[in-house]
Protein backbone atom coordinates (compact mmCIF):
# COMPACT_ATOMS: atom_id res chain seq x y z
CA UNK A 1 0.00 0.00 0.00
CA UNK A 2 2.74 2.44 0.99
CA UNK A 3 4.58 1.87 -2.26
CA UNK A 4 1.73 3.23 -4.34
CA UNK A 5 1.86 6.56 -2.58
CA UNK A 6 5.52 7.05 -3.46
CA UNK A 7 6.47 9.75 -5.89
CA UNK A 8 9.14 9.16 -8.51
CA UNK A 9 11.39 11.43 -6.49
CA UNK A 10 11.05 9.25 -3.41
CA UNK A 11 11.67 6.10 -5.41
CA UNK A 12 14.75 7.57 -6.99
CA UNK A 13 16.26 8.70 -3.70
CA UNK A 14 15.51 5.28 -2.23
CA UNK A 15 17.34 3.66 -5.13
CA UNK A 16 20.20 6.13 -4.68
CA UNK A 17 20.45 5.10 -1.05
CA UNK A 18 20.76 1.42 -1.94
CA UNK A 19 23.27 2.12 -4.69
CA UNK A 20 25.48 4.00 -2.26
CA UNK A 21 24.90 1.85 0.80
CA UNK A 22 27.69 -0.70 0.16
CA UNK A 23 30.27 2.02 -0.39
CA UNK A 24 29.16 3.91 2.70
CA UNK A 25 29.25 0.78 4.82
CA UNK A 26 32.73 -0.27 3.74
CA UNK A 27 34.18 3.22 4.04
CA UNK A 28 32.53 3.81 7.39
CA UNK A 29 33.69 0.49 8.82
CA UNK A 30 37.29 0.66 7.59
CA UNK A 31 38.11 4.36 7.44
CA UNK A 32 35.83 6.60 9.47
CA UNK A 33 35.29 4.27 12.40
CA UNK A 34 39.01 3.49 12.88
CA UNK A 35 39.86 7.19 12.91
CA UNK A 36 37.18 7.95 15.48
CA UNK A 37 38.19 4.98 17.57
CA UNK A 38 41.78 6.07 17.37
CA UNK A 39 40.84 9.26 19.20
CA UNK A 40 39.14 7.14 21.85
CA UNK A 41 42.13 4.79 22.19
CA UNK A 42 44.51 7.72 22.56
CA UNK A 43 42.70 8.71 25.76
CA UNK A 44 42.86 5.23 27.26
CA UNK A 45 45.53 3.19 28.92
CA UNK A 46 45.38 0.23 26.52
CA UNK A 47 47.92 -2.43 25.86
CA UNK A 48 47.80 -5.26 23.36
CA UNK A 49 47.00 -7.61 26.26
CA UNK A 50 43.74 -5.74 26.90
CA UNK A 51 42.45 -6.43 23.43
CA UNK A 52 40.10 -9.16 24.54
CA UNK A 53 38.97 -7.54 27.75
CA UNK A 54 36.02 -5.23 28.27
CA UNK A 55 38.18 -2.41 29.67
CA UNK A 56 38.20 -0.89 26.18
CA UNK A 57 34.74 0.53 26.71
CA UNK A 58 35.10 1.85 30.24
CA UNK A 59 34.94 5.57 30.64
CA UNK A 60 38.25 5.91 32.49
CA UNK A 61 39.86 8.41 30.14
CA UNK A 62 43.26 9.80 30.90
CA UNK A 63 45.90 12.04 29.40
CA UNK A 64 48.64 9.64 30.49
CA UNK A 65 49.39 8.65 26.89
CA UNK A 66 50.06 12.24 25.89
CA UNK A 67 52.22 12.77 28.98
CA UNK A 68 54.17 9.66 28.05
CA UNK A 69 54.88 10.66 24.45
CA UNK A 70 55.84 14.25 25.22
CA UNK A 71 58.09 13.03 28.03
CA UNK A 72 59.77 10.46 25.79
CA UNK A 73 63.52 11.10 25.53
CA UNK A 74 63.31 10.42 21.80
CA UNK A 75 60.46 12.83 21.15
CA UNK A 76 62.58 15.76 20.01
CA UNK A 77 64.71 13.63 17.70
CA UNK A 78 61.60 12.05 16.19
CA UNK A 79 60.12 15.48 15.58
CA UNK A 80 63.22 16.86 13.84
CA UNK A 81 63.65 13.71 11.75
CA UNK A 82 60.01 13.88 10.70
CA UNK A 83 60.26 17.51 9.65
CA UNK A 84 63.60 17.07 7.83
CA UNK A 85 62.36 13.98 6.03
CA UNK A 86 59.07 15.59 5.07
CA UNK A 87 60.48 18.92 3.90
CA UNK A 88 63.58 17.41 2.28
CA UNK A 89 61.67 14.61 0.57
CA UNK A 90 58.87 16.86 -0.70
CA UNK A 91 61.16 19.56 -2.03
CA UNK A 92 63.61 17.10 -3.60
CA UNK A 93 60.90 15.15 -5.38
CA UNK A 94 59.39 18.37 -6.77
CA UNK A 95 62.79 19.70 -7.83
CA UNK A 96 63.65 16.44 -9.62
CA UNK A 97 60.18 16.33 -11.17
CA UNK A 98 60.57 19.89 -12.43
CA UNK A 99 63.98 19.14 -13.92
CA UNK A 100 62.72 15.97 -15.63
CA UNK A 101 59.67 17.78 -17.01
CA UNK A 102 61.83 20.58 -18.45
CA UNK A 103 64.15 18.01 -20.03
CA UNK A 104 61.31 16.07 -21.64
CA UNK A 105 59.21 19.05 -22.64
CA UNK A 106 60.66 19.25 -26.14
CA UNK A 107 60.05 16.51 -28.67
CA UNK A 108 62.93 14.10 -29.38
CA UNK A 109 63.15 10.50 -30.59
CA UNK A 110 62.41 8.03 -27.79
CA UNK A 111 60.69 10.64 -25.62
CA UNK A 112 57.53 8.59 -25.08
CA UNK A 113 59.56 5.58 -24.02
CA UNK A 114 61.69 7.66 -21.66
CA UNK A 115 58.58 9.18 -20.13
CA UNK A 116 57.28 5.68 -19.41
CA UNK A 117 60.59 4.68 -17.87
CA UNK A 118 60.79 7.77 -15.66
CA UNK A 119 57.40 6.99 -14.13
CA UNK A 120 58.38 3.46 -13.10
CA UNK A 121 59.82 4.25 -9.62
CA UNK A 122 56.34 5.45 -8.70
CA UNK A 123 54.58 2.42 -10.22
CA UNK A 124 56.83 -0.34 -8.88
CA UNK A 125 55.87 -2.00 -5.57
CA UNK A 126 57.48 -0.40 -2.56
CA UNK A 127 58.95 -3.67 -1.29
CA UNK A 128 60.78 -4.30 -4.58
CA UNK A 129 62.38 -0.86 -4.86
CA UNK A 130 63.33 -0.57 -1.19
CA UNK A 131 65.01 -3.99 -1.17
CA UNK A 132 66.81 -3.23 -4.43
CA UNK A 133 68.16 0.05 -3.08
CA UNK A 134 69.16 -1.57 0.22
CA UNK A 135 71.08 -4.13 -1.81
CA UNK A 136 72.78 -1.48 -3.99
CA UNK A 137 73.74 0.57 -0.91
CA UNK A 138 74.77 -2.39 1.26
CA UNK A 139 78.22 -1.92 2.84
CA UNK A 140 79.27 -5.57 2.36
CA UNK A 141 77.58 -6.68 -0.86
CA UNK A 142 76.46 -3.42 -2.40
CA UNK A 143 77.59 -2.53 -5.89
CA UNK A 144 77.87 1.20 -5.14
CA UNK A 145 80.40 0.76 -2.34
CA UNK A 146 82.40 -1.79 -4.36
CA UNK A 147 82.57 0.47 -7.40
CA UNK A 148 83.54 3.42 -5.22
CA UNK A 149 86.38 1.45 -3.64
CA UNK A 150 87.59 0.00 -6.94
CA UNK A 151 87.82 3.46 -8.50
CA UNK A 152 89.53 4.92 -5.44
CA UNK A 153 86.69 7.30 -4.56
CA UNK A 154 86.07 5.56 -1.24
CA UNK A 155 88.72 4.25 1.13
CA UNK A 156 86.20 2.12 3.02
CA UNK A 157 82.55 1.21 2.43
CA UNK A 158 79.88 3.62 3.62
CA UNK A 159 76.89 2.11 5.48
CA UNK A 160 74.41 4.47 3.83
CA UNK A 161 71.34 3.15 5.60
CA UNK A 162 72.72 2.08 8.95
CA UNK A 163 75.08 4.85 10.09
CA UNK A 164 73.73 7.88 11.85
CA UNK A 165 76.42 10.47 11.22
CA UNK A 166 78.98 10.89 8.48
CA UNK A 167 81.88 13.33 8.63
CA UNK A 168 82.43 14.90 5.27
CA UNK A 169 85.64 16.86 4.59
CA UNK A 170 84.66 19.62 2.23
CA UNK A 171 85.99 23.15 1.63
CA UNK A 172 88.45 22.82 4.51
CA UNK A 173 85.74 22.02 7.04
CA UNK A 174 84.27 18.88 8.51
CA UNK A 175 80.55 18.60 7.90
CA UNK A 176 78.49 16.53 10.25
CA UNK A 177 76.06 14.86 7.85
CA UNK A 178 73.06 12.78 9.03
CA UNK A 179 73.88 9.91 6.70
CA UNK A 180 70.93 7.49 6.95
CA UNK A 181 68.42 10.34 7.04
CA UNK A 182 69.97 11.85 3.92
CA UNK A 183 69.82 8.45 2.20
CA UNK A 184 66.10 8.01 2.88
CA UNK A 185 65.42 11.59 1.72
CA UNK A 186 67.28 10.85 -1.52
CA UNK A 187 65.24 7.68 -1.89
CA UNK A 188 62.06 9.67 -1.35
CA UNK A 189 63.15 12.06 -4.12
CA UNK A 190 63.90 9.13 -6.43
CA UNK A 191 60.64 7.32 -5.82
CA UNK A 192 58.18 10.22 -5.87
CA UNK A 193 59.57 12.65 -8.46
CA UNK A 194 57.39 11.03 -11.19
CA UNK A 195 54.30 12.38 -9.46
CA UNK A 196 55.57 15.97 -9.75
CA UNK A 197 57.01 15.20 -13.19
CA UNK A 198 53.63 14.22 -14.68
CA UNK A 199 51.81 17.25 -13.31
CA UNK A 200 54.50 19.74 -14.28
CA UNK A 201 54.86 18.22 -17.76
CA UNK A 202 51.11 18.52 -18.34
CA UNK A 203 51.17 22.13 -17.18
CA UNK A 204 54.25 22.96 -19.29
CA UNK A 205 52.54 21.70 -22.40
CA UNK A 206 49.61 24.01 -21.84
CA UNK A 207 51.72 27.18 -21.72
CA UNK A 208 50.95 29.06 -24.96
CA UNK A 209 53.86 28.96 -27.40
CA UNK A 210 53.22 32.63 -28.33
CA UNK A 211 54.50 33.75 -24.94
CA UNK A 212 57.89 32.23 -25.69
CA UNK A 213 57.93 33.55 -29.26
CA UNK A 214 57.11 37.06 -28.10
CA UNK A 215 59.89 36.88 -25.51
CA UNK A 216 62.36 35.61 -28.13
CA UNK A 217 61.51 38.52 -30.41
CA UNK A 218 62.21 40.84 -27.49
CA UNK A 219 65.64 39.21 -27.21
CA UNK A 220 65.19 36.99 -24.15
CA UNK A 221 67.44 33.90 -24.11
CA UNK A 222 66.40 30.51 -22.74
CA UNK A 223 67.37 31.33 -19.16
CA UNK A 224 65.42 34.55 -19.07
CA UNK A 225 62.47 32.93 -20.79
CA UNK A 226 62.53 30.28 -18.07
CA UNK A 227 62.63 32.81 -15.21
CA UNK A 228 60.04 35.21 -16.62
CA UNK A 229 57.59 32.87 -18.34
CA UNK A 230 57.95 29.26 -17.18
CA UNK A 231 58.34 29.81 -13.45
CA UNK A 232 55.34 32.18 -13.02
CA UNK A 233 53.19 29.88 -15.18
CA UNK A 234 54.15 26.87 -13.07
CA UNK A 235 53.83 28.56 -9.69
CA UNK A 236 50.32 27.29 -8.86
CA UNK A 237 51.08 23.69 -9.81
CA UNK A 238 54.33 23.81 -7.79
CA UNK A 239 52.63 25.03 -4.61
CA UNK A 240 49.82 22.50 -5.02
CA UNK A 241 52.35 19.70 -5.49
CA UNK A 242 54.13 20.82 -2.35
CA UNK A 243 50.87 20.55 -0.40
CA UNK A 244 50.20 17.00 -1.63
CA UNK A 245 53.75 15.79 -1.19
CA UNK A 246 53.98 17.28 2.28
CA UNK A 247 50.82 15.51 3.44
CA UNK A 248 51.80 12.17 1.91
CA UNK A 249 55.42 12.30 3.02
CA UNK A 250 54.69 13.16 6.65
CA UNK A 251 52.25 10.22 6.67
CA UNK A 252 54.65 7.85 4.93
CA UNK A 253 55.54 4.67 6.78
CA UNK A 254 56.45 1.85 4.35
CA UNK A 255 59.55 3.36 2.77
CA UNK A 256 61.54 4.10 5.94
CA UNK A 257 60.26 0.98 7.67
CA UNK A 258 61.58 -1.19 4.85
CA UNK A 259 64.83 0.74 4.25
CA UNK A 260 66.14 1.31 7.78
CA UNK A 261 63.43 0.13 10.15
CA UNK A 262 63.69 3.58 11.74
CA UNK A 263 67.27 2.99 12.89
CA UNK A 264 70.24 5.38 12.67
CA UNK A 265 68.35 8.64 13.12
CA UNK A 266 65.53 7.93 10.66
CA UNK A 267 62.80 7.35 13.23
CA UNK A 268 59.92 9.49 11.98
CA UNK A 269 56.59 9.80 13.76
CA UNK A 270 54.79 7.06 11.83
CA UNK A 271 57.57 4.62 12.74
CA UNK A 272 57.40 5.74 16.36
CA UNK A 273 53.64 5.10 16.32
CA UNK A 274 54.38 1.56 15.18
CA UNK A 275 57.08 1.19 17.86
CA UNK A 276 54.69 2.19 20.62
CA UNK A 277 51.78 0.10 19.41
CA UNK A 278 53.50 -3.08 18.28
CA UNK A 279 56.99 -2.86 19.80
CA UNK A 280 56.03 -1.78 23.34
CA UNK A 281 52.47 -3.12 23.00
CA UNK A 282 51.23 0.26 24.14
CA UNK A 283 48.28 0.87 21.85
CA UNK A 284 47.21 3.98 23.74
CA UNK A 285 50.54 5.76 23.30
CA UNK A 286 50.63 4.82 19.61
CA UNK A 287 47.17 6.28 19.06
CA UNK A 288 48.09 9.40 21.01
CA UNK A 289 51.20 10.01 18.89
CA UNK A 290 49.10 9.49 15.76
CA UNK A 291 46.83 12.28 17.01
CA UNK A 292 49.85 14.54 17.54
CA UNK A 293 50.95 13.79 13.97
CA UNK A 294 47.50 14.73 12.76
CA UNK A 295 47.69 17.92 14.81
CA UNK A 296 51.00 18.89 13.18
CA UNK A 297 49.54 18.20 9.75
CA UNK A 298 46.49 20.31 10.51
CA UNK A 299 48.77 23.13 11.68
CA UNK A 300 50.66 22.92 8.40
CA UNK A 301 47.43 23.04 6.38
CA UNK A 302 46.27 26.03 8.37
CA UNK A 303 49.48 27.95 7.63
CA UNK A 304 49.52 26.79 4.00
CA UNK A 305 45.98 27.87 3.19
CA UNK A 306 46.41 31.11 5.11
CA UNK A 307 49.44 31.84 2.97
CA UNK A 308 47.67 30.87 -0.28
CA UNK A 309 44.74 33.14 0.54
CA UNK A 310 47.11 36.01 1.28
CA UNK A 311 48.92 35.46 -2.03
CA UNK A 312 45.63 35.56 -3.90
CA UNK A 313 44.58 38.74 -2.18
CA UNK A 314 47.84 40.41 -3.15
CA UNK A 315 47.37 39.58 -6.81
CA UNK B 1 74.81 41.72 -32.31
CA UNK B 2 75.76 41.23 -28.67
CA UNK B 3 72.27 39.95 -27.91
CA UNK B 4 72.35 37.49 -30.74
CA UNK B 5 75.63 35.98 -29.58
CA UNK B 6 74.57 35.68 -26.01
CA UNK B 7 71.36 33.95 -27.04
CA UNK B 8 73.30 31.58 -29.26
CA UNK B 9 75.66 30.65 -26.42
CA UNK B 10 72.74 30.10 -24.09
CA UNK B 11 71.06 27.84 -26.64
CA UNK B 12 74.19 25.70 -26.90
CA UNK B 13 74.58 25.48 -23.13
CA UNK B 14 70.94 24.47 -22.81
CA UNK B 15 71.37 21.78 -25.43
CA UNK B 16 74.39 20.29 -23.65
CA UNK B 17 72.67 20.50 -20.27
CA UNK B 18 69.63 18.75 -21.72
CA UNK B 19 71.66 15.79 -22.98
CA UNK B 20 73.56 15.48 -19.70
CA UNK B 21 70.31 15.79 -17.74
CA UNK B 22 68.48 13.17 -19.77
CA UNK B 23 71.39 10.76 -19.32
CA UNK B 24 71.41 11.45 -15.60
CA UNK B 25 67.71 10.67 -15.23
CA UNK B 26 67.99 7.62 -17.46
CA UNK B 27 70.77 6.09 -15.37
CA UNK B 28 69.24 7.11 -12.05
CA UNK B 29 65.91 5.45 -12.85
CA UNK B 30 66.99 2.53 -15.00
CA UNK B 31 69.96 1.33 -12.95
CA UNK B 32 68.09 -0.01 -9.89
CA UNK B 33 65.67 -1.93 -12.11
CA UNK B 34 68.54 -3.19 -14.26
CA UNK B 35 70.41 -4.27 -11.15
CA UNK B 36 67.35 -6.02 -9.73
CA UNK B 37 66.96 -8.11 -12.89
CA UNK B 38 70.66 -8.79 -13.44
CA UNK B 39 71.27 -9.86 -9.84
CA UNK B 40 68.32 -12.23 -9.92
CA UNK B 41 70.05 -14.19 -12.71
CA UNK B 42 73.37 -14.55 -10.88
CA UNK B 43 74.44 -17.28 -8.51
CA UNK B 44 75.18 -16.53 -4.87
CA UNK B 45 78.82 -17.36 -5.52
CA UNK B 46 78.99 -14.84 -8.36
CA UNK B 47 77.37 -12.14 -6.20
CA UNK B 48 79.84 -12.73 -3.38
CA UNK B 49 82.98 -13.06 -5.54
CA UNK B 50 82.28 -10.23 -8.00
CA UNK B 51 79.92 -7.78 -6.33
CA UNK B 52 81.11 -5.04 -8.68
CA UNK B 53 80.52 -6.91 -11.94
CA UNK B 54 77.98 -4.68 -13.66
CA UNK B 55 77.39 -6.99 -16.61
CA UNK B 56 75.63 -10.27 -17.03
CA UNK B 57 77.19 -13.21 -18.80
CA UNK B 58 74.39 -14.48 -21.06
CA UNK B 59 76.00 -17.91 -21.17
CA UNK B 60 75.93 -18.14 -17.38
CA UNK B 61 72.31 -17.15 -16.79
CA UNK B 62 71.29 -18.79 -13.56
CA UNK B 63 67.62 -19.56 -13.02
CA UNK B 64 68.04 -21.31 -9.67
CA UNK B 65 66.94 -18.22 -7.75
CA UNK B 66 63.58 -18.26 -9.52
CA UNK B 67 63.17 -22.00 -9.07
CA UNK B 68 63.99 -21.67 -5.40
CA UNK B 69 61.71 -18.69 -4.82
CA UNK B 70 58.75 -20.12 -6.76
CA UNK B 71 58.80 -23.70 -5.58
CA UNK B 72 60.61 -23.74 -2.26
CA UNK B 73 59.76 -20.34 -0.77
CA UNK B 74 56.09 -20.59 -1.69
CA UNK B 75 55.94 -17.72 -4.15
CA UNK B 76 53.70 -19.65 -6.52
CA UNK B 77 51.03 -19.45 -3.85
CA UNK B 78 51.79 -15.75 -3.17
CA UNK B 79 51.39 -14.93 -6.87
CA UNK B 80 48.03 -16.66 -6.85
CA UNK B 81 46.98 -14.78 -3.69
CA UNK B 82 48.08 -11.42 -5.06
CA UNK B 83 46.24 -11.95 -8.33
CA UNK B 84 43.13 -13.03 -6.41
CA UNK B 85 43.26 -10.04 -4.06
CA UNK B 86 43.95 -7.53 -6.82
CA UNK B 87 41.31 -8.81 -9.24
CA UNK B 88 38.62 -9.13 -6.59
CA UNK B 89 39.40 -5.62 -5.33
CA UNK B 90 39.19 -4.26 -8.88
CA UNK B 91 35.87 -5.98 -9.66
CA UNK B 92 34.22 -5.00 -6.39
CA UNK B 93 35.60 -1.50 -6.54
CA UNK B 94 34.40 -0.99 -10.12
CA UNK B 95 30.89 -2.28 -9.52
CA UNK B 96 30.31 -0.49 -6.22
CA UNK B 97 31.88 2.75 -7.44
CA UNK B 98 29.82 2.68 -10.64
CA UNK B 99 26.58 2.30 -8.71
CA UNK B 100 27.59 4.91 -6.17
CA UNK B 101 28.89 7.39 -8.71
CA UNK B 102 25.75 7.07 -10.81
CA UNK B 103 23.55 7.64 -7.80
CA UNK B 104 25.65 10.62 -6.81
CA UNK B 105 25.44 12.12 -10.31
CA UNK B 106 21.88 11.54 -11.44
CA UNK B 107 19.85 10.72 -8.37
CA UNK B 108 19.10 12.78 -5.33
CA UNK B 109 21.04 11.77 -2.27
CA UNK B 110 22.28 13.35 0.93
CA UNK B 111 25.67 11.75 1.37
CA UNK B 112 27.85 14.11 -0.71
CA UNK B 113 29.54 15.54 2.37
CA UNK B 114 30.23 12.10 3.78
CA UNK B 115 31.99 11.06 0.58
CA UNK B 116 34.13 14.19 0.40
CA UNK B 117 34.87 13.77 4.07
CA UNK B 118 36.05 10.19 3.62
CA UNK B 119 38.28 11.16 0.69
CA UNK B 120 39.78 13.82 2.91
CA UNK B 121 40.30 11.33 5.74
CA UNK B 122 41.98 8.82 3.41
CA UNK B 123 44.27 11.53 2.08
CA UNK B 124 45.02 13.13 5.43
CA UNK B 125 45.45 10.22 7.81
CA UNK B 126 48.44 7.91 7.59
CA UNK B 127 47.67 4.25 7.00
CA UNK B 128 49.38 3.51 10.32
CA UNK B 129 46.51 5.38 12.06
CA UNK B 130 43.98 3.03 10.45
CA UNK B 131 46.12 0.01 11.21
CA UNK B 132 46.01 0.31 15.01
CA UNK B 133 42.22 0.37 15.53
CA UNK B 134 41.64 -2.18 12.76
CA UNK B 135 44.26 -4.45 14.28
CA UNK B 136 42.53 -4.15 17.64
CA UNK B 137 39.07 -4.90 16.23
CA UNK B 138 40.22 -7.69 13.92
CA UNK B 139 42.14 -9.41 16.71
CA UNK B 140 39.18 -9.04 18.99
CA UNK B 141 36.73 -10.54 16.51
CA UNK B 142 39.19 -13.15 15.30
CA UNK B 143 39.13 -11.72 11.76
CA UNK B 144 42.78 -10.88 11.41
CA UNK B 145 44.39 -13.54 9.31
CA UNK B 146 41.91 -13.28 6.42
CA UNK B 147 42.43 -12.42 2.78
CA UNK B 148 38.83 -11.27 2.46
CA UNK B 149 39.11 -8.78 5.29
CA UNK B 150 42.22 -7.48 3.56
CA UNK B 151 40.21 -7.01 0.36
CA UNK B 152 37.56 -5.05 2.28
CA UNK B 153 40.26 -2.80 3.74
CA UNK B 154 41.64 -2.17 0.24
CA UNK B 155 38.13 -1.46 -1.02
CA UNK B 156 37.68 1.17 1.66
CA UNK B 157 40.91 2.79 0.49
CA UNK B 158 40.06 2.81 -3.20
CA UNK B 159 36.26 3.30 -3.26
CA UNK B 160 35.98 7.00 -2.38
CA UNK B 161 38.61 7.95 -4.96
CA UNK B 162 37.14 5.60 -7.59
CA UNK B 163 33.69 7.01 -6.94
CA UNK B 164 35.00 10.54 -7.24
CA UNK B 165 36.78 9.80 -10.54
CA UNK B 166 33.75 8.08 -12.06
CA UNK B 167 31.39 10.78 -10.89
CA UNK B 168 33.35 13.53 -12.60
CA UNK B 169 33.24 11.41 -15.77
CA UNK B 170 29.51 10.66 -15.53
CA UNK B 171 28.76 14.35 -15.09
CA UNK B 172 30.03 14.95 -18.61
CA UNK B 173 27.87 12.24 -20.18
CA UNK B 174 24.75 13.61 -21.91
CA UNK B 175 21.73 12.87 -19.74
CA UNK B 176 19.42 12.95 -22.79
CA UNK B 177 20.46 9.47 -23.95
CA UNK B 178 19.60 8.13 -20.53
CA UNK B 179 16.19 9.78 -20.56
CA UNK B 180 15.59 8.21 -23.96
CA UNK B 181 16.46 4.85 -22.43
CA UNK B 182 14.16 5.48 -19.46
CA UNK B 183 11.20 6.41 -21.66
CA UNK B 184 11.80 3.28 -23.72
CA UNK B 185 11.17 1.27 -20.59
CA UNK B 186 14.63 0.67 -19.19
CA UNK B 187 14.97 0.74 -15.42
CA UNK B 188 17.63 2.94 -13.83
CA UNK B 189 19.92 -0.04 -13.36
CA UNK B 190 19.25 -1.06 -16.97
CA UNK B 191 20.35 2.41 -18.05
CA UNK B 192 23.56 2.08 -16.04
CA UNK B 193 24.28 -1.33 -17.55
CA UNK B 194 23.31 -0.64 -21.19
CA UNK B 195 24.11 3.04 -21.67
CA UNK B 196 26.42 4.44 -18.99
CA UNK B 197 28.92 1.59 -18.71
CA UNK B 198 29.69 1.25 -22.45
CA UNK B 199 30.15 5.02 -22.72
CA UNK B 200 32.51 5.10 -19.75
CA UNK B 201 35.06 2.50 -20.84
CA UNK B 202 38.06 4.87 -20.65
CA UNK B 203 37.19 6.08 -17.16
CA UNK B 204 36.54 2.52 -16.01
CA UNK B 205 39.93 1.48 -17.34
CA UNK B 206 41.67 4.26 -15.40
CA UNK B 207 39.86 3.32 -12.21
CA UNK B 208 40.59 -0.38 -12.72
CA UNK B 209 44.31 0.27 -13.18
CA UNK B 210 44.48 2.60 -10.22
CA UNK B 211 42.70 0.08 -7.99
CA UNK B 212 44.79 -2.82 -9.24
CA UNK B 213 47.96 -0.94 -8.48
CA UNK B 214 46.89 -0.07 -4.93
CA UNK B 215 45.88 -3.66 -4.19
CA UNK B 216 48.93 -5.21 -5.87
CA UNK B 217 51.54 -2.91 -4.32
CA UNK B 218 50.10 -2.53 -0.84
CA UNK B 219 52.44 -3.51 1.95
CA UNK B 220 51.43 -2.30 5.42
CA UNK B 221 47.96 -3.84 5.81
CA UNK B 222 49.12 -7.15 4.33
CA UNK B 223 52.11 -7.08 6.66
CA UNK B 224 50.00 -6.42 9.75
CA UNK B 225 46.96 -8.56 9.03
CA UNK B 226 48.27 -11.72 7.37
CA UNK B 227 49.92 -14.26 9.65
CA UNK B 228 49.88 -17.62 7.89
CA UNK B 229 52.22 -18.01 4.92
CA UNK B 230 49.62 -19.72 2.73
CA UNK B 231 47.65 -16.44 2.77
CA UNK B 232 50.54 -14.08 2.01
CA UNK B 233 50.37 -11.65 -0.87
CA UNK B 234 53.53 -11.12 -2.93
CA UNK B 235 54.60 -7.96 -1.08
CA UNK B 236 54.16 -9.72 2.24
CA UNK B 237 56.08 -12.71 0.91
CA UNK B 238 59.02 -10.61 -0.26
CA UNK B 239 59.35 -9.07 3.20
CA UNK B 240 59.21 -12.50 4.79
CA UNK B 241 61.89 -13.79 2.42
CA UNK B 242 64.16 -10.76 2.91
CA UNK B 243 63.96 -11.28 6.66
CA UNK B 244 64.89 -14.93 6.47
CA UNK B 245 67.85 -14.91 4.07
CA UNK B 246 70.88 -12.86 4.94
CA UNK B 247 73.38 -13.28 2.13
CA UNK B 248 71.26 -14.69 -0.69
CA UNK B 249 70.31 -11.37 -2.23
CA UNK B 250 69.67 -13.08 -5.57
CA UNK B 251 66.57 -14.66 -4.03
CA UNK B 252 65.24 -11.33 -2.80
CA UNK B 253 65.95 -9.80 -6.20
CA UNK B 254 64.18 -12.65 -8.03
CA UNK B 255 61.18 -12.20 -5.74
CA UNK B 256 61.28 -8.45 -6.37
CA UNK B 257 61.29 -9.07 -10.12
CA UNK B 258 58.24 -11.32 -9.74
CA UNK B 259 56.28 -8.64 -7.90
CA UNK B 260 57.44 -5.79 -10.17
CA UNK B 261 57.06 -7.26 -13.66
CA UNK B 262 53.24 -7.66 -13.74
CA UNK B 263 52.54 -4.12 -12.65
CA UNK B 264 55.15 -2.59 -14.97
CA UNK B 265 53.89 -4.61 -17.97
CA UNK B 266 50.32 -3.62 -17.21
CA UNK B 267 51.45 -0.04 -16.96
CA UNK B 268 53.30 -0.07 -20.28
CA UNK B 269 50.31 -1.61 -22.07
CA UNK B 270 47.78 0.81 -20.64
CA UNK B 271 50.08 3.77 -20.11
CA UNK B 272 47.68 6.39 -21.36
CA UNK B 273 44.87 5.37 -19.00
CA UNK B 274 47.22 5.21 -16.12
CA UNK B 275 48.68 8.63 -16.73
CA UNK B 276 45.15 9.99 -16.87
CA UNK B 277 44.41 8.33 -13.53
CA UNK B 278 47.60 9.71 -12.03
CA UNK B 279 47.05 13.25 -13.23
CA UNK B 280 43.43 13.20 -12.12
CA UNK B 281 45.08 13.56 -8.74
CA UNK B 282 43.72 10.22 -7.74
CA UNK B 283 46.89 8.34 -7.07
CA UNK B 284 47.96 8.47 -3.49
CA UNK B 285 51.58 7.58 -2.93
Amino acid sequence: MRNEGRTLFEKESRLAFWMLAPTFTVVFAFVVFPVLWNIWLSLKAVSLADLRGSSLFDLNITLANFRKIFGDSEFFQVLTSTLSYTLGGSLLSILLGLTAALLLHEQFPGRGLLRGLLISPYIAPVVAVTFTWSFILDPQLGVLNWLGMKNGILSRPIPFLSQRWFDLEFMGRTWHLPLALTSVILFEGWRYFPFAFLFILARLQSIPEELYQAASVDGAGPFRRFIHITVPQLWTVLTTLFLFRFIWTINKFDDIFLLTGGQAGTKVMTIKVYDYAFGEFNIGAGSALAMVLFGILSGFLFVYFGWILKEERLE
Amino acid sequence: MRHWRRERIEEIIVRILRIVGILFFFVMVAFPFYWMVVSSFKSLQELLLHPDNLGLDIGKLDFTAYRDVLFEQGFLQYIFNSVYVAILTVLLSLSLATLGAYAATRLYFRGQTFMSFSILVIYMFPAIVLVIPLYVVFSWLGLRDSIHMLILVYLAQTLPVALYMLRSYFQNLPAEIEYAGLTDGCTRLGVVWRIVLPLSAPALASVALYTFMIAWNEFLFAFMFLDSPEKFTLSRGVVQLAGSVHLSKQLVMAASVLVTVPIVVLFLVFERHLVRGLTAGAMKG
